[in-house]
C-alpha cells in the first residue's frame, strides 16, 4: 500500500523506528504593542496603501448610511453575519438554494470579519453559519463592517488568539487588499479574479 | 565520462534576445528591490530571527517527518477531509482520474501549482480527455501557449502584452487588445464562467498544517480561493515536504514568503482550508482530498547531507538574485524547478549524472543563501552535488586533478613545474590559452577551456619577479 510504503521510506530516510516526535522548537512570534488609536491609524495606511478605502464611522447608524449610501441603486448581496444583521442594512440576504447566484451577479459583496489586523490591513473571515465564502470573493466591489473592537495587532496576535483556527471553522482567508496581478510584464491590474475594489467600514462602538 | 559542460548552444537563444534579456533583468531587478525594502531594518526588525526560526522549524519538521504526516492525516481525517497518499505522478492522475469519473465531472479548474507542474499533471489528465484548466492569469497564458513557466513566482514572466494578445486572439477569438487591463477582464471574464461551471478544484499548498490537518494556500488574485470553494469538490496537492508542526508556526513563515517573494507584508489573500463544508455553512466544498506526494522526496530526505534542500517554500528570491539565473532565464533549465533552487533538487530527483553541468553553472557568488528566508545554504549544496559528480568522472581527470592537488602540497616542486610549464606554455595571439593553436589541436583540452578563461601563464613567475624587484632589478 502506497501509505505504509512511503511513511516506511520516510522512516528508513531518516533512519528512525515509528515513535513520537521530540518537542518542537519554541514558538517565535514578533514583538508588538500598540494602543486601540494607533491600530486604527495603523489598519488605515496599510489598506490605503494597497489602493482599499477606509471609512470611518462614529456609530452603526452613520455605518448603515454610509454602506446605503455606496450601493445605491446597485445590486448588492450581504453575508448572514450577526453583525451585520443588527446593522439592518437594506439589503438581501438570499437563502441558501439562491446564494451562490446572488453573489456571483451582484455588484456589491457585504460581509463584517472576525478580526483585522492593524500590521498589514487585513481582514480575516471565518466561514461558517455567519459568513459565506464566495460573498467576499464574487462581487467585484467588496465591503467589510468591522466594529473597531475587532481590530488586533499582526497576525502573531491572531494566531494566539486562534491557536487551532480548524477548531472553529473550515476555512479561514485573510484578505489584503483588492485581488490583483502583475502577470503581464509587470504591470499592476486589480480586480483578476477577486474584488478589484475594497472598502472596510471601521465602525467605532 | 559524463558530461559536465554547460551547453552552451542552447544558451545562446535566450543570450542573444535583447528583449528577453531586458524582460528578465526589469522583472528580477524590480523584485529585488521590493524584496530589499520589505526585509528592511525599519520594515522588518526581526527578519533574522524569523529567518532562524523557519529554518529551525523546517528542520525540525523533516527530521520527524513521519510523524508530522501521521499527525496531519489523523486531523484530515477528524474534520470530515480524505488522504491519498502517492508515491508518483502517476498514481496522482489515476486518482484524479477515477474521483471525476464517480463523480461524472470533466471539467476541472487549477489554481497555480509547482507540484502539479512537476508531475505534468495537465498533460496526464488531457491524455484521457479531462479538461484541466489553469487559473492563474500567468499560468492560464502559458497553457494557451503550451509552455512551461518560467519562474517559480512569475511564471509568465518572458511574455509582453503582444504575445498575450496574438495569443488570446487566436486562442479565445477574442479582438486583439495590447491594453493589458483589458487582456485581465478577459481572462477574468472566461475563468469565471468556468470556476461556476467545475466538478472538482485543484489547488497546490504552500504549506500543510500538521496539528490543524489543514493546507495554507497563498496567492494575490483570488483564483486559488475560487478553485478551492466553488466547485463541489476541492482536492489539495502537496509534496510530503510542505509540513509544518503547528498552526502559530505560521506567522514566522507567511511573513517571510511574501516578503521574499514579492516584497508583500502579506500577500492578498492566504487561505486556511481545513476539510470540507460544516453544516450551516452556505458554501465551500463537500468533499476534501490532500494528496500526499513522494515523488522522490524521500530519496532527498535520505541524503542528510542534501535534506535541506527540502526546507525550500517556492518564494523564488534565489532566482531573481542569481547572476546566472538574470542572464540564461528559466526555461534554460532542465526539469520543473529553475534557479539556484532547481540546481540542487532537480539533480537530486533526476539523478546527479541526468544533467551534470548544472550544479557546475553557479559562480557561487552566495546571494541566493543570503536572501534565502529559509537558510538553505544553496552554494554548499552545490559544491556537495560537484563532489558527487566529480567522483564519478573518468581515471584520467581524476588522475590529472590529483597530481595537481599533490604538487600544490609540495612548495618547492610547484615552483618548479610552474617555472617549467611557463617556459612551455604555448602562445597565444590574446593572450588566452584557449586562443592557442597549439592546445586547440587537442579536442579534449579544446573543451575544457572552451568555459574557461585562463590567461597563459607569464615567462616570469611571480617568485621570480619578486626576487628580482627586491634586488632592484628592472621589473617591467
Amino acid at each position: 500500500m502506497t501509505r505504509e510504503g512511503i511513511l516506511s521510506r520516510v522512516r528508513a530516510a531518516l533512519g528512525r523506528p515509528p515513535g513520537i516526535a521530540p518537542a518542537p522548537p519554541p514558538l517565535y512570534f514578533s514583538p508588538a504593542q500598540r494602543g486601540s488609536e494607533e491600530r486604527v491609524a495603523g489598519f488605515t495606511s496599510a489598506l490605503e496603501a494597497l489602493a482599499g478605502r477606509v471609512v470611518h464611522c462614529p456609530s452603526r447608524e452613520a455605518a448603515r448610511d454610509a454602506v446605503t449610501a455606496m450601493i445605491a441603486g446597485k445590486s448588492a448581496v450581504a453575508s448572514r453575519s450577526s453583525y451585520l444583521r443588527e446593522l439592518r442594512l437594506p439589503v438581501d440576504v438570499p437563502d441558501a438554494t439562491a446564494y451562490r447566484e446572488a453573489c456571483a451577479t451582484a455588484e456589491f459583496g457585504i460581509t463584517s470579519a472576525d478580526y483585522a489586523l492593524a500590521d498589514t490591513g487585513t481582514l480575516v473571515m471565518l466561514s461558517g453559519a455567519d459568513e459565506s465564502r464566495l460573498v467576499s470573493l464574487l462581487p467585484p466591489k467588496h465591503i467589510a463592517v468591522v466594529p473597531v473592537s475587532r481590530l488586533i495587532d499582526s497576525l502573531d496576535q491572531l494566531l494566539q488568539r486562534l491557536p487551532r483556527p480548524a477548531a472553529q471553522t473550515s476555512s479561514m482567508v485573510l484578505i489584503t487588499g483588492p485581488s490583483r496581478t502583475a502577470d503581464i510584464e509587470q504591470i499592476l491590474v486589480r480586480g483578476v479574479h477577486g474584488p478589484g475594489e475594497i472598502t472596510v467600514i471601521l465602525v467605532a462602538d | 565520462m559524463s558530461e559536465s559542460f554547460v551547453p552552451v548552444e542552447h544558451l545562446r537563444g535566450a543570450l542573444a534576445d535583447q528583449r528577453l534579456q531586458s524582460a528578465i533583468y526589469a522583472a528580477t531587478g524590480r523584485l529585488i528591490e521590493k524584496r530589499a525594502g520589505a526585509v528592511s531594518a525599519e520594515a522588518l526588525p526581526d527578519y533574522q530571527q524569523l529567518r532562524e526560526q523557519a529554518h529551525r522549524v523546517k528542520r525540525h519538521a523533516l527530521d520527524n517527518l513521519d510523524t508530522y504526516l501521521e499527525q496531519l492525516e489523523e486531523n484530515i481525517i477528524a474534520h470530515g477531509g480524505r488522504v491519498i497518499w502517492c508515491a508518483t505522478g502517476a498514481e496522482v492522475a489515476d486518482f484524479i482520474l477515477n474521483l471525476a469519473k464517480l463523480r461524472g465531472a470533466n471539467l476541472i479548474v487549477k489554481s497555480k501549482s509547482m507540484t502539479t507542474e512537476e508531475i505534468d499533471l495537465n498533460e496526464r489528465l488531457e491524455h484521457h480527455r479531462l479538461e484541466a484548466v489553469e487559473t492563474d492569469l500567468g499560468e492560464y497564458i502559458l497553457q494557451l501557449a503550451h509552455e512551461r513557466p518560467y519562474h517559480i513566482v512569475a511564471p509568465a514572466l518572458h511574455k509582453t502584452r503582444y504575445e498575450v494578445a496574438d495569443l488570446f486572439t487566436a486562442r479565445l477569438g477574442v479582438e486583439r487588445d495590447l491594453v493589458i487591463e483589458n487582456q485581465t477582464l478577459t481572462a477574468r471574464r472566461v475563468l469565471r464562467e468556468r470556476f461556476l461551471a467545475a466538478g472538482i478544484g485543484i489547488t497546490g499548498a504552500n504549506f500543510l498544517v500538521a496539528d490543524s490537518g489543514a493546507v495554507v494556500v497563498v496567492e494575490n488574485e483570488g483564483n486559488a480561493r475560487l478553485t478551492s470553494s466553488a466547485p463541489p469538490v476541492h482536492i489539495a496537492i502537496a509534496g510530503i515536504e510542505k509540513i509544518i508542526p503547528r498552526a502559530q508556526d505560521l506567522p514566522v513563515f507567511l511573513k517571510l514568503l511574501g516578503r521574499s517573494a514579492t516584497g508583500q507584508p502579506l500577500t492578498v489573500y492566504t487561505s486556511f482550508l481545513s476539510g470540507p463544508r460544516r453544516p450551516g455553512e452556505m458554501d465551500g466544498p463537500e468533499e476534501f482530498y490532500v494528496v500526499l506526494l513522494d515523488n522522490g522526496r524521500t530519496k532527498l530526505l535520505a541524503d542528510a547531507d542534501k535534506r535541506e534542500s527540502l526546507y525550500c517554500i517556492r518564494c523564488g528570491a534565489c532566482l531573481n538574485h542569481c547572476p546566472v539565473y538574470r542572464k540564461i532565464g528559466g526555461h534554460n533549465y532542465p526539469g520543473t524547478y529553475s534557479g539556484p533552487i532547481g540546481a540542487i533538487i532537480t539533480p537530486q530527483y533526476a539523478g546527479v549524472l541526468k544533467h551534470p553541468w548544472l550544479p557546475f553553472a553557479s559562480s557561487l557568488c552566495g546571494a541566493c543563501a543570503e536572501v534565502c528566508p529559509v537558510k538553505i545554504d544553496i552554494p554548499r549544496l552545490l559544491l556537495t552535488l560537484r563532489r558527487d559528480i566529480a567522483r564519478s568522472r573518468s581515471w584520467t581527470e581524476r588522475l590529472a586533478f590529483g597530481a595537481f592537488a599533490w604538487l600544490g602540497t609540495h612548495p618547492r616542486l610547484y615552483s618548479l613545474a610552474g617555472s617549467i610549464a611557463a617556459r612551455l606554455a604555448p602562445r597565444a595571439k590574446d593572450g588566452w590559452l584557449r586562443r592557442a593553436p597549439f592546445l586547440s589541436r587537442f579536442g579534449v583540452f579544446r573543451k575544457w577551456l572552451s568555459q574557461r578563461d585562463i590567461p597563459v601563464p607569464a615567462r616570469r613567475s611571480f617568485r621570480k619577479y619578486w626576487r628580482d624587484r627586491a634586488k632592484g632589478a628592472p621589473t617591467a
